[in-house]
């Protein structure tokens, strides 16, 4: 049988997922066992037991300092601002986004400035921010705001203007206004895309969130790790790249559940 | 009365003249098949009734009134492809014409008024054979269903002329005499007049009062570009088929259809 023809059970293929992780962690575990036999008091790949320690102390243990358990306090503080950003980039996206799909007068205003403005690396823009905004949450918002909204814009004003030509004539006939066709027609088609593009940006989200935080922060995922990392904490960073990987999973599922969930159709069309 | 006045009508994109000198007179609840080769126009004269695409030169009268630059609700139209909405269910689709007309901002019915929308649905739908698939979506019905969908939902708008292009183009033979009987069902209790493209002459003689043929009279290489198609054919059909009215002579085929049939 060729290749291309082969297709694993269920059971197999659950194998196979798990795979790759089992490895990474065998390896892992290898790695700092070799390293810890040369050094007991090897920093660079600790063992199992210290990240057990190094979670206790962070997720269960309150600080000494400021009585908060520091796990959950720096998660609020970062989840807050990335969805703070991300509900703001949405926002302007869905409008400006489907003002450049319908309407070709403001296709002709905004697209090119638009296309000009996603080419800005919102990392140089962070002095400017920082300066002008200060050094609090103001500033960090507003970068993962810049750096996202841009590409979110493009792509649901693509998804507007890729809508078949024939169903906007067919609103037309059925007596819709622009306002009605954005409204019953354009939106509804465009949301299920904007969560699959929301999906695509919350890597970036957080590239962002953490940059922003390592420069300056009193609280945060991105902060921590940044702050621990003068001491060669990998206990504590280990741990915490994990629990940020894990966040940005479950808000990919999450959020293509609630596609799914909010929007049938779009699953249906998807397999036709 | 929904007649439609052609005069004179030039249709040119640049330097390529796509029609050149349309005129013919549409008569109130008349079927008028559209026949033609491809590339010949016929689409771009549906489209400049539909008010998609302007005339260059010329002039097109509904009801003695030139028509406006935009698709509007008193002409409905069928595609061949694309059009129902993916994201409404059967019930939807045919619902958001009298939504759009009533409600101005929201675009949304409640209440009463939404009853009152949904029972008129539903009558259409019934009409067009989908009762059973009233909360289906287009994904989960056949090429067939949606275009009887299609017909339903361009049909509660009450249109005065229903432009039809392609509509069963993409249909196997035995759904497409299906959906002929329907068609001439809808046509003899709906007061309007059909404009129908077909590639299909079988079709467009089973179910038209008239058949108009397009064609370019000068085709060679050369002239493609400065002439442009034009109406060379324009076949009544007989024994005439009236609207509403039985065929005196084959009134099994050319007459309104029973309920049921």
């Amino acid at each position: 049988m060729r290749w291309i023809n082969v297709r694993p059970s269920s059971g197999m293929r659950l194998t196979l997922a798990v795979a790759p992780f089992l490895i990474v962690l065998g390896a892992y575990v290898a790695g700092s066992a070799a390293r810890l036999a040369d050094n007991a008091n090897d920093k660079l790949l600790p063992g199992l037991s210290s990240f057990v320690d190094a979670i206790n102390r962070m997720a269960v243990v309150p600080d000494g300092r400021t009585g908060q358990i520091l796990l959950w306090a720096d998660t609020a503080a970062s989840l807050t601002r990335l969805f703070s950003g991300i509900g703001i980039a949405v926002a302007i996206a869905l409008v400006v986004g489907m003002l450049i799909g319908m309407l070709p007068t403001m296709r002709a205003l905004l697209a090119p400035f638009v296309a000009a403005i996603s080419m800005v690396p919102p990392l140089a823009l962070l002095p400017i921010l920082f300066i002008v905004m200060g050094l609090g949450e103001g500033s960090k918002i507003a970068l993962i705001a810049i750096g996202v909204t841009p590409i979110m814009i493009r792509d649901l004003a693509l998804t507007a203007t890729t809508l078949p030509r024939e169903q906007i004539i067919k609103a037309e006939t059925l007596g819709g206004s622009s306002w009605q066709i954005a409204l019953r027609v354009v939106l509804p088609q465009i949301l299920p895309r904007m969560i699959d593009t929301l999906r695509l940006q919350i890597g970036p989200a957080w590239l962002f969130l953490i940059a922003a935080e390592a420069i300056s922060s009193e609280a945060g995922l991105g902060y921590r790790i940044f702050l621990v990392r003068r001491y060669l904490a990998m206990d504590v960073i280990f741990p915490y790249v994990l629990w940020i990987t894990l966040l940005a999973v479950a808000t990919d599922y999450i959020l293509n559940r609630l596609r799914i969930a909010i929007f049938p159709w779009s699953e249906l069309e998807k397999n036709t | 009365m929904s007649g439609i006045i052609v005069e004179k009508v030039w249709k040119e994109y640049g330097d390529q003249i796509v029609l050149e000198d349309i005129s013919i007179e549409i008569e109130d609840r008349a079927f008028v098949a559209l026949v033609g080769p491809s590339g010949c126009g016929k689409t771009t004269f549906l489209r400049m009734l539909l008010g998609q695409e302007q005339a260059t030169r010329g002039t097109i009268l509904l009801d003695g009134v030139p028509l406006p630059k935009e698709p509007g609700p008193d002409r409905g139209v069928v595609f061949q492809r694309y059009s129902v909405f993916p994201h409404l269910t059967v019930l939807g689709n045919v619902l958001i014409g009298k939504e759009m007309t009533a409600a101005r901002y929201s675009g949304r019915l409640f209440g009463a008024a939404r009853r009152a929308a949904i029972e008129e649905a539903r009558a259409l739908i019934a009409e067009v054979g989908l009762s059973h698939a009233l909360d289906k979506y287009p994904a989960q019905l056949s090429g067939g269903m949606q275009q009887r969908l299609a017909l339903a939902q361009a049909l509660i708008m009450k249109p005065k002329v229903l432009l039809l292009d392609e509509p069963f183009g993409a249909l196997d033979p035995g759904i497409r005499a299906e959906i002929h009987t329907l068609m001439k069902r809808l046509w003899h209790e709906n007061p309007m007049t059909v404009v129908m493209v077909t590639h299909d002459m079988r079709e467009a003689f089973t179910l038209a009062t008239r058949v108009v043929a397009f064609e370019r009279l000068r085709d060679r290489p050369e002239e493609k570009l400065r002439y442009g198609a034009t109406i060379s054919r324009d076949i009544p059909i007989w024994p005439p088929r009236r609207a509403g009215e039985p065929s005196l002579i084959r009134p099994d085929r050319d007459g309104p259809v029973q309920k049921g049939q």
